[in-house]
């Protein structure tokens, strides 16, 4: 039976009276891609950074491997943020430093490694999104989908045991949301990293997910592999799918 | 330490009372916040100076704050030394004293205007500047994949700022209190008739080092509080470019205060 590395326990999260999350409660497996999906508003990118503790849930618990994130001193913190890489919407590379220096960054400032084989863990990462051409490039000098696929090098550098993507293929056009679904799938297929991906992408996330769940009034109202929720009898599956192709029922 | 902060309250606030009662418990936890802050960048120092991104960022700091404000805090100051020099002068003219002129002028800007002007100065154009450019930083997420990299946004991006506040505010004081007198010294020869020997004479003669100590003292002051403040609004903004737009205009006017309230402190204190 697969290992849960990560499980969301009973978490809730309010923000001035209102419940973002409401008792969402799940699991992901080592190794497997997990999509969140769902419509504005229900608390996808909070769960992401709940998970990295950026947020700390009103009730309820997070684990990483078997560790409380939620209530982890600060050094068990830094180690588990260490195995995780996390992309932002908008690749939150720092508008001073090149792509290179970027990705570059997580080594010069965590670990001793020599400049050499940080050097070479780099070329490696930029490699991996297929951005070597842009290494000495500024943000600003690259295009949106570019920028992200920096984020992804600088996430995963450190040979992250797990990425988090929030919304990876947000205002790409259709041929870059293409090229980062494959990315993301295959960093899982050749370094086995275990992925969490936000999207409102439901197309790529029925190519690139393991399972898929929706979550609905920050509830957790389906989570199953892309074949069973697209045959999904639940009203609210029903209901999100329809409105992806623009219908009603 | 985390510098992306939550609401202290999940729920609204009960009542209009409750509201009043949880913004004053906020505005103390502000103070707290930045007097964290400045703690956690003092321990940061050490850091600073020997990381090389930390390193190549101070040296950032430093140019910015010492050599681009140059030309803003010139022209203030040479007008701040004409204008004292012009009341002043003006006055002592109708007692025959235009001699004492000089030491008027370097007492005022040594005590209180050379500090004073340079840190409006400083706060209007690099406290500003580092507030705006930290919120930016803090909506766009980059001050969260920092802390997820497991790299101290205080180390990284504060202590810099507010490292490089501190050693160039002292030395852009006294260049505001040499600009001012020169400032002074035109007004005095050409318009009050002055002898430009005579009033340098007279201003060098009346400037103790007590008054240099305490004028670049004030300096030091504003310079950290300055960063302070403007290091902890970037780090609170929130709401997109609104917020952005927020935390920079109370960084300008919370430095403002500050380096009025603290000028009269550290002049209580040091002048009885």
């Amino acid at each position: 039976m697969p290992e849960a590395l990560i499980r969301f326990e009973n978490v809730t999260k309010r923000f001035r009276g209102t419940a973002v999350l409401d008792g969402l409660t799940f699991d992901v497996m080592k190794g497997e891609v997990l999509c969140v999906v769902g419509p504005s508003g229900t608390g996808k990118s909070v769960t992401l950074k709940h998970l990295v503790r950026l947020l700390t849930p009103t009730s309820g618990r997070v684990f990483f491997d078997g560790t409380d994130v939620t209530s982890c001193d600060g050094r068990t913190l830094q180690r588990i943020r260490g195995r995780i890489g996390y992309l932002f919407q908008g690749g939150a590379l720092l508008a001073w430093m090149t792509v290179a220096e970027n990705v570059a960054l997580p080594l010069e400032e965590c670990t001793d490694l020599p400049d050499a084989e940080i050097e070479r863990r780099v070329a490696k990462a930029l490699e991996d999104v297929e951005l070597s051409a842009a290494a000495d490039k500024y943000p600003a000098e690259i295009s949106g989908g570019m920028q992200k696929r920096a984020g992804l090098a600088r996430a995963i550098v450190r040979e992250s045991d797990v990425v988090l993507y929030d919304e990876p293929t947000s205002g790409l056009d259709p041929v870059t949301s293409v090229t980062i679904n494959r990315l993301i799938r295959k960093l899982n297929h050749e370094l086995g990293i275990t992925s969490v991906v936000v999207t409102h992408d439901l197309q790529g996330a029925l190519t690139i997910a393991d399972r898929i769940l929706l979550l609905k009034g920050g509830r957790c109202v389906e989570c199953s592999t892309p074949e069973n929720f697209v045959k999904s009898e639940s009203r609210d599956v029903r209901e999100f799918l329809a409105a992806m192709k623009g219908e009603t029922i | 330490m985390t510098v992306v902060r939550e609401p202290i309250w999940d729920d609204a606030p009960a009542g209009r009372l409750q509201g009043v009662a949880r913004h004053s418990v906020g505005l103390f936890a502000s103070f707290g916040w930045a007097a964290h802050i400045l703690w956690e960048s003092v321990l940061s120092f050490p850091g600073v100076v020997c990381r090389r991104n930390s390193r190549a960022d101070l040296v950032k700091q430093l140019y910015v704050t010492g050599i681009r404000t140059l030309p803003v805090v010139t022209v203030v100051s040479l007008f701040m030394g004409m204008i004292l020099a012009l009341q002043v002068g003006l006055e002592l003219r109708r007692f025959n004293q235009e001699i004492y002129l000089g030491a008027a002028v370097m007492l005022s800007l040594v005590r209180e205007m050379g500090p004073f002007s340079c840190g409006l100065c400083l706060a209007a154009c690099v406290g500003s500047a580092i507030a705006a450019e930290l919120g930016t930083m803090k909506v766009n997420d980059e001050v969260a994949a920092l802390e997820i990299m497991s790299i101290s946004p205080i180390r990284f991006l504060a202590a810099p700022r507010i490292l490089a506040l501190f050693l160039m505010a002292p030395v852009l004081s006294f260049y505001c209190c040499v600009i001012g007198t020169i400032g002074g010294g035109v007004v005095g020869v050409t318009q009050l008739g002055v002898d430009f020997a005579q009033y340098m004479s007279s201003a060098i003669s009346i400037a103790d080092t007590k008054d240099l100590f305490v004028g670049l003292l004030k300096a030091v002051v504003f310079g950290v509080v300055i960063g302070t403040v403007s290091v902890a609004e970037g780090f609170g903004a929130d709401l997109g470019a609104t917020g952005v737009g927020k935390s920079t205009q109370r960084s300008v006017i919370v430095s403002f205060l500050m380096i009025l309230m603290l000028g009269y402190m550290v002049t209580r204190m040091c002048y009885r």
